[in-house]
């Protein structure tokens, strides 16, 4: 049975999108010295949306210097009490403006309106607000009494979460005292843009906060400028690899959120139902574009017929189309190049032998799609279990006994995710003990908050995001001895 | 007088327990301060260094399953063998270090405390760096340290005996395996502490010493697939620590490279929580 709906877009009229954008340094909004610009693109559409500035050396020397004055003379003095109302500020913008983020986010990633609206917006508001309560209670962060932010943060973000991941990024970093300068991932700048935007309508000092844009050239510079104290980069395993090989020999600490291969394992006590929920929710959240996707399904033997039967039923009920529709669930791919990546990766799953089972669903003319995909009869030598697809393509293994689930399961370089499935409280328990991976969501998947540290395990990075444990990335112990120190701090 | 002719140990590697020579069958000439020649110690080798990888990925298996209460009592015990052989350490640092009696008995004194101060760690140390999380859900949500794995560590050079403990004791009281390449000159206190654990109840693997040059080894094991740590501690050369963290990028290791601290002074949590990775549960509330 198939339900009609009428569409029903989000109306695009809240946003207004400049034809081009400059960098953000100092509190203004200023031209590339270079003059270079790139265009960003709705994915959905293929329809140009701006003219985005592409930052060199010399605008990456201001935004550090920017940064570096702001430290030094304002927000390193600055009491806690009055960092964090700043930091109010920007939470109480981001939920004012909440709406015209969402569908900005949306246009620029192509990800569903009702998640840009219900998850990406909401949450970064709420790290900004979580971490607000922080900046003057910092004593209390498990580092010993004063602990001392570390200087200017370098951030580098992807675009799968454009918005969220910048308020990963700099709401922690500005709670401890450091200023930042931020690039986006080339696709999607232009929620970072609004954020300037946002800083400016919260008075931020000049200067704590500069945002510019460009491709991996620009991230190169970030990484490499030795007026950086700090880099946090969330991306590849590759390139996350490349940066912590530039810092090599460098004081300037690192923490890294990378790529994942999660296995979501359903033991044959689960709800059949509600675990199919989670394997959707696990990997065809956001297109597939998570990092910590629950990309290996591992299905206790006697359950994987009936559950793969449930799940292709389900998943002929998802909505793929037009981003802006409220009824959508799977929005388009964030690029061409991904998109190539992506189709790359399903013919080596053909190729390699495994059986392809595509959703039907009506591939819009325009615009970079892919249809919900699943890979049955995977092994573990295949490169769609190995490798991350960052796509919405499910590969799916079995397994007879908790130990083989395990065995499998820990079977990868990466170690961010995993999800377990079964009524039995202490195969839970014991699961989530046996599993190398820094988040584990049992009954459940792809939940997030900023209370609750986020990293890896293994290739999948080091250090955390939200929590307590997420604040000893942009602070050093006031007493330590060993301020040296490096990597994890 | 006594003229009896002593017996003399021959000194070699500790890898899964056992005590080999090194594969390479190379040997290096170990002298005291006075340049009096003390022993000739096992030169070890990339093959060493692999075996001691294996070695430890197994004793990981068992040690980071063992409960937090054995793991203390397991360092408790190896305190409790040391305090035994306190004179020979004594002894043994005297010659390596070129001590006065009284600061090589501070030092190995020192040295057993930090052991016993470790070892009541194994149980709290999760208190203290884990906890719930109030999350805007309906989710139990907690976060607890978990052992990253396998921890290479290369020990101080100048603090034989109490820089080595030092480093060793917080890598394996949070459930990691050790492979330890002991000071380059000043190795025979290591080796005699290798002993200690031998008889101490340690599982074997959980600890692996290397004596020799670590520019020769240490790039093995920070490029090695199945390490998953380096502690930089004993390497004092600035380039050697830049090849080390460049080979290490390879396979995203945890890279530590602390500044030399007062051994004698009681450590902070910083080592503790070194070589831990956060692990956070989710789980629904729901009737």
């Amino acid at each position: 049975m198939t339900f009609e709906y009428a569409p029903a877009p989000e109306s695009r009229a809240i946003v207004s999108i400049a034809p081009s954008y400059g960098l953000f340094i100092n509190g203004e909004f200023v031209d590339p010295t270079s003059g270079t610009t790139f265009k960003t693109v709705n994915p959905a559409t293929e329809e140009v949306l701006a003219e985005i500035s592409e930052a060199n050396q010399s605008d990456v020397n201001a935004a550090v210097n920017s940064a570096r004055r702001a430290y030094d003379r304002v927000w390193s003095v600055m009491s806690g009490r009055d960092r964090a109302k700043y930091l109010f500020r920007i939470a109480r913008l981001l939920q004012e403006r909440a709406r015209e983020f969402a569908v900005l986010e949306t246009l620029d990633n192509g990800k569903p309106i009702r998640e840009s609206r219900d998850i990406d917006v909401p949450l970064a508001a709420a790290h900004f607000f979580y971490h607000a309560g922080w900046a003057d209670k910092l004593d209390y962060a498990g580092l010993g009494p004063n602990p001392q932010a570390l200087g200017v943060a370098g951030q580098i973000i992807p675009w799968n979460f454009p918005l969220l991941m910048l308020a990963w990024k700099i709401a922690p970093a500005l709670a401890c005292g450091n200023t930042v300068v931020l690039k986006p991932a080339e696709s999607t700048s232009l929620t970072a843009l609004l954020f300037a935007e946002i800083c400016q309508q919260a008075d931020l000092p000049p200067g704590v906060v500069n945002i510019i844009t460009g491709a991996g050239d620009t991230g190169r510079m970030i990484v490499e400028h030795d007026g950086i104290d700090k880099i946090a980069f969330t991306g590849s395993t590759e390139v996350g690899k490349s940066i912590a090989r530039a810092l090599a020999g460098t004081s300037r600490k690192l923490t890294l959120e990378l790529g994942g291969k999660a296995a979501n394992i359903v033991f044959d006590d689960a709800p059949i139902d509600q675990a199919v929920e989670g394997i959707v929710d696990g990997i065809f959240f956001n297109q597939g574009h998570v990092c910590c996707a629950g990309s290996r399904l591992l299905l206790q033997e006697s359950i994987a017929e009936e559950t793969i039967d449930a799940l292709k039923r389900r998943l002929q009920t998802l909505r793929l189309g037009d981003p802006l529709d409220k009824n959508t669930d799977i929005g388009a791919i964030n690029s061409r190049e991904q998109l190539n990546k992506i189709d790359e990766l399903i013919k080596s799953g053909d190729d390699e032998g495994a059986q392809r089972w595509t959703a039907p669903c009506e591939i819009p003319d325009k615009g970079w799609w892919c249809a919900p995909t699943i890979f049955t009869n995977v092994t573990q030598a295949h490169r769609i279990a190995r490798e991350e697809i960052f796509g919405p393509v499910l590969s799916v293994l079995t397994f007879r006994t908790p130990d083989e689930a395990i065995e499998k399961a820990n079977n990868t370089p990466f170690g961010l995710s995993a999800g377990i499935w079964t009524e039995k409280g202490s195969r839970i328990l014991m699961m989530a003990n046996e599993l190398r991976a820094g988040v584990i969501w049992a009954n459940t998947f792809n939940r997030f908050d900023p209370a609750s540290p986020f990293g890896g395990f293994k290739e999948s990075g080091f250090g955390r995001e939200g929590g307590i444990q997420g604040l000893s990335g942009y602070l050093q112990s006031g007493t330590d001895s060993d301020d040296q120190a490096k990597g994890m701090s | 007088m006594n003229d009896r002719v002593e017996v003399r140990k021959t000194y070699k590697l500790f890898i899964g327990g056992a005590f080999p020579r090194s594969e390479s069958g190379r040997t290096y000439e170990v002298h005291d301060t006075d340049d009096k020649f003390l022993a000739n110690a096992a030169k070890g080798s990339r093959k060493d260094a692999r075996d001691a990888v294996l070695a430890a990925r197994k004793g990981f298996a068992a040690w980071s399953a063992a409960t937090a209460y054995n793991r203390g009592q397991v360092l408790y015990r190896v305190a409790e063998v040391m305090e035994g052989r306190r004179e020979q350490f004594i002894a043994d640092v005297q010659a390596a270090e070129g001590l006065g009696d009284k600061k090589s008995a501070r030092v190995v004194d020192t040295s057993i405390d930090r052991l016993v101060w470790y070892a009541g760690w194994a149980d709290k140390y999760a208190q203290v760096l884990g906890n719930t999380n109030p999350v805007a859900g309906p989710y139990f949500n907690f976060s607890i340290p978990e052992p990253t794995g396998v921890v290479a560590a290369i020990a101080p050079q100048d603090s034989s005996l109490l820089g080595l403990v030092s480093v060793i004791a917080p890598i394996v009281v949070t459930g990691n395996a050790a492979i330890v390449i002991a000071s380059t000159l000043r190795p025979i206190p290591a080796i005699t502490f290798t002993e200690v654990l031998a008889t101490s109840d340690v599982p074997p693997g959980v600890i692996n010493m290397l004596t020799g040059d670590p520019a020769e080894i240490a790039p093995w094991l920070a490029s090695h697939g199945d390490v998953n740590a380096i502690d930089l501690t004993g390497v004092t050369s600035t380039e050697l620590a830049k090849k080390l963290e460049i080979e290490a990028a390879g396979t995203v290791k945890r890279v530590r490279r602390p500044a030399q601290p007062n051994w004698l002074s009681t450590p902070d949590l910083g080592r503790l929580g070194a070589f831990v990775e956060t692990k956070t549960v989710w789980h629904p509330l729901g009737a």
